[in-house]
């Protein structure tokens, strides 16, 4: 496996250059066409809630192996102010006030896999997979 | 990476060329906004073909172009979301309700009722 990817979110341009390198490291491990897209687009739901609510952070992307199956992971993590409610983070249409309330329920649609995990006042860490 | 936005007529043609940052979507949003009123502009046509991404944000700040010309009194068309970018989309809980959709350049120009030379070189 090769070394993880890491991209830091502080600015909006970067939301569109974490999506871009996730995109280019998917189609390296093999994914196509349609997945392609849905894995940008999922990196650039986590990438905004990082600059929307925690300044900044970082995305780290890699190959990741499990038994015969290779796949994507993204990780996004920030040192924000955390979520309260997971569950409820989690729940489509939900927003504190800054968004559509789409970015975690919809990113979660888009991927195989996701995690939260967070922590008031500690930060938030998202991790998604995508399997081949 | 500003959206260069060309007049034909009475339309306004906004064709992005690559990925934009939210803050390039916002500029979007008022440029346009002030070239309906300045042009006394009937329609718009957004081009997204290029676009590889059309996430929660670009979305809603597309629906709030259309929105606010409606109120400018001009008609907004999207035009060429492509295959992949409207299946994701749809994943995401993201239609575009309400807003005005085409295939492509053309047929976005015909829903506006443009007349299209047949020699245009676009």
């Amino acid at each position: 496996m090769t070394d993880p990817l890491r991209v830091a979110v502080d600015r909006d341009i970067d939301v569109v250059t974490a999506r871009q390198a996730g995109r280019e490291l998917a189609a390296k491990i093999g994914f196509s066409g349609c997945d392609l897209t849905l894995i940008a687009t999922a990196i650039s739901e986590v990438a905004r809630n990082i600059i929307v609510y925690a300044e900044r952070g970082e995305i780290v992307l890699s190959a990741v192996a499990d038994g015969g199956r290779r796949g994507l992971q993204v990780v996004a993590h920030d040192e924000g102010p955390g979520i309260a409610d997971a569950e409820l983070a989690m729940r489509d249409g939900y927003s504190t006030g800054k968004s559509l309330g789409l970015g975690l329920p919809g990113a979660r649609r888009l991927m195989d896999e996701l995690e939260l995990d967070s922590e008031v006042g500690r930060g938030t860490t998202v991790t998604m997979k995508k399997w081949l | 990476m500003s959206v260069p936005i060309l007049k034909q007529g009475d339309v306004l043609i906004a064709s992005i060329q690559a990925a934009l940052s939210d803050n390039d979507l916002v500029k979007l949003r008022d440029d346009l906004a002030a070239k309906v009123g300045r042009f006394r502009s009937r329609g718009v046509v957004i081009d997204v073909t290029a676009l590889d991404v059309l996430d929660s944000f670009a979305s809603r700040t597309l629906r709030g172009i259309a929105q606010t010309t409606r109120l400018r009194g001009a008609q907004t068309v999207i035009v060429g979301v492509q295959p992949e970018v409207a299946m994701a989309m749809v994943q995401l809980g993201l239609t575009l309700e309400g807003v005005d959709t085409a295939l492509d350049l053309e047929e976005g120009l015909e829903l506006l009722g443009v007349a299209i030379p047949q020699d245009r070189t676009l």
